[in-house]
């Protein structure tokens, strides 16, 4: 139940251009969601899947079946709202039963079903209440018990919990990644908050102005970014991004860096760029493939060490993000407390060389 | 106001609300004071209104010039008084405010819920309707009802007053909707309701505040109308509005003060009483959509 096709799905307002082509595809039980930045078009995707607007190309496919021209009745979906738009006028039992009575649910079912969503996230006590009566959360739990209450075979939630304070958030997101790895049903999900992408997903598509910029699985975005915008986008401190040359190291091609203390060369393994000697490439690595001195990797010849001078140093608890000036650009490592120096000093950085990437300066793009 | 009060002199705000409420009582007493001329009138004998001042207290009081407005003076060649034309209103006021209101509401969800192609260009020519004087559409609205044969019937007047009343409740609905999350009949289609049940188990109920504006703003224009009722109706089918100025205008002998006043307070009634009964819904639903749906 619930595989989701999208082939090459366009849709304009007018003269504006606002999806331009976009492909995804999941298997049944999967967690997809959507990310991207504000006005990016994923609530206009998910209202096409849902089909509350039409789109003006391209196919969408639930479980086999297109449904480009079927009512969002006819589609086998619910939906979950950023505002929860719950009924004002219902109380939340027939808030939840809503939808069961329209389809001709006999009573007793009803009943029966709605008492099963609402002991499940734990909103018996509400049922009689109407909606301007409870809290931001359990109104958030009744517009998912509203869509829980139906069995179909594709849930949609459109920023869901966007509208909560961050503790709570937290712990809705766990429970709805218990929700999902219990009732394996396919859920899209939208959100412009990559934490919540990352832990939720098992796919992720990352759009931007209306293009998926990258579809795959959460460590496939992470690892292996296909663009800058991915790079930057995922990730929390986001991805470093150093601007430098390509030098012959010999048997490989290295880039050169000066980070305040001299300058230094880090080798590129796997053979990459060494037709590129002399151009100018943007290094990419992440906060926490520079770190400190780990003893334990000194022999490893994947790992490098070289000095760096400190500007900043922010302790986060856990690590001290220690902050170096690399050919200019600012750039994040992720230190032991303990190991961390002060701005000014000189510290030795371990980089992961096996963690870099490298993109084209100008257009962007991940270099092979 | 308790804030205030709480970091001044206690005298000095004691003074200050003496001052707001006298400064009130004067207002409302400048205001009602045609309203008790009227009252004070109607339950005087025709004897003591030649003697008396105007706005002297009744010395002996009488209803007999309410029962004659109501069942016996002369409006016209007739005399059998108000009570005939005041039910020809309330038969008027009825079907145009309900159907006025039904359709105001209808339009406004379908304009701001259901967009479709030139749904602005729609509202704004509807919107305009709001600003054509009665008198200019006499005329054509006069052909309009000969072509259908509803010249001179109740039939007509009802037709008239809800197409001159649909701009309003049109207005009052619509700008009610706009504050209505457009999620919520998101929701519902998703969870299979279609267009009427959309509109019948989600946006009227929530809609109560605007009705009652509809209905009073309907209720108060209809009922008040004179110039549709004189122009479109004819004899017995006349409103109240029309027959009270015949009742007044009506000149056999002795001008009767009294009964006139009495004649124009029963006119008068009904709107009062909507006032009353539903005087701060009004108030609340003007504000509603500044506030939330
Ligand atoms: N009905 C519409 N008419 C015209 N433009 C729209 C409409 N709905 C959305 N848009 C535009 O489409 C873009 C994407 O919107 P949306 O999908 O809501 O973005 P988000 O990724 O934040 O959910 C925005 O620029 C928005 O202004
Ligand atoms: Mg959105």
């Amino acid at each position: 139940m619930g595989a989701l096709t999208i082939k090459n799905v366009c849709k304009s307002y007018g003269p504006v251009d606002i999806l331009k082509g976009i492909d995804i595809d999941i298997q049944a039980g999967e967690f997809l969601i959507l990310v991207g930045p504000s006005g990016c078009g994923k609530s206009t995707l998910l209202n096409m899947i849902a089909g509350l607007d039409g789109i003006t190309s391209g196919e969408i496919q639930i479980d086999g079946r297109v449904v480009n021209n079927l009512p969002p009745k006819d589609r086998d979906i619910a939906m979950v709202f950023q505002s929860y738009a719950l009924y004002p006028n219902m109380n939340i039992r027939r808030n939840i039963s809503f939808g069961l009575e329209i389809r001709k649910v006999p009573k007793s079912e009803q009943d029966r079903i709605v008492n099963e969503v609402a002991s499940m996230l734990q909103i018996d006590n509400l049922l009689d209440r109407k909606p301007s009566q409870l809290s931001g959360g359990q109104r958030q739990r009744v517009a998912m018990g509203r869509a829980l209450a139906r069995k179909p075979a594709l849930y949609l939630f459109d920023e869901p919990l966007s509208n909560l304070d961050a503790k709570l958030r937290v712990d809705m997101r766990t429970e709805i990644k218990m929700l999902h790895e219990r009732l394996k049903t396919t859920i899209v999900y939208v959100t412009h908050d990559q934490i919540e992408a990352m832990t939720l997903a098992d796919k992720i598509a990352v759009m931007k102005g209306g293009i998926v910029q990258q579809f795959g699985s959460p460590r496939q975005l992470y690892d292996d970014p296909s663009n800058m915008f991915v790079a930057g986008f995922m990730g929390s401190p986001s991805m470093n991004f150093v601007p430098c040359k390509v030098v012959d190291m010999g048997n490989e091609a290295g880039v050169e860096i000066d980070g305040g203390a001299g300058t230094f060369r880090l080798p590129i393994k796997s053979n990459q760029l060494k037709s590129s000697v002399g151009q100018e490439v943007m290094l990419g690595i992440r906060p926490e493939k520079v770190t400190h001195k780990i003893e334990s990797h000194l022999e490893d010849p994947n790992f490098h060490l070289a000095k760096c001078r400190v500007s900043i140093k922010e302790p986060t608890g856990p690590d001290t993000h220690i902050f170096v000036h690399m050919n200019g650009a600012k750039v994040v490592c992720r230190s032991n407390p303990d190991s961390a120096k002060e701005p000014g000093e000189e510290m030795e950085m371990m980089f992961d060389l096996s963690k870099m990437v490298f993109f084209d300066p100008k257009t962007e793009e991940r270099l092979v | 106001m308790s804030s205030f009060s709480a970091d001044t002199p206690h005298s000095s705000s004691t003074m200050g609300r003496i001052f707001i409420y006298g400064i009130l009582l004067i207002v409302a007493g400048y205001f009602l004071l045609p309203l008790i001329v009227m009252l004070f009138t109607s339950v005087k004998s025709m004897e003591e209104i030649r003697t008396g001042s105007l706005i002297s207290f009744p010395t002996s009081i009488t209803f007999e010039a309410w029962s004659k407005a109501w069942s016996s003076a002369c409006t016209g060649v007739e005399c059998s008084g108000l009570s005939g034309y005041f039910w020809n209103s309330v038969w008027l006021v009825t079907p145009t405010v309900t159907i006025s209101t039904f359709l105001g509401a209808l339009n406004g969800y379908v304009l701001t819920k259901w967009n479709f192609k030139g749904a602005n260009v729609f509202f704004s020519m509807l919107l305009i309707g709001c600003f054509i004087p009665f008198q200019v559409i006499l005329l054509p609205m006069a052909r309009t009802l000969g072509f259908l044969g509803l010249a001179g019937t109740t039939t007509g007047l009802i037709m008239v007053h809800i197409i001159y009343g649909l701009s309003f409740t049109t207005l009052f609905f619509r700008n009610f909707y706009v504050s209505i999350p457009n999620e919520l009949v998101k929701a519902a289609k998703i969870d299979g309701a279609g267009f009427f049940m959309i509109f019948w188990k989600i946006m009227l109920p929530l809609s109560i505040p605007i009705i009652v504006v509809s209905v009073i703003w309907q209720f108060t224009q209809i009922w008040n109308d004179f110039l549709f009722g004189v122009v479109f109706s004819a004899g017995e089918a006349q409103p109240i509005t029309v027959a009270l100025n015949n009742l007044v205008n009506t000149s056999t002998g002795v001008k009767e003060y009294n009964v006139d006043m009495a004649a124009a307070i029963i006119a008068a009634l009904p709107t009062l009483f909507v006032y009353v009964v539903a005087g701060k819904y009004f108030v609340r639903g003007l504000t509603a959509g500044a506030v939330k749906g």
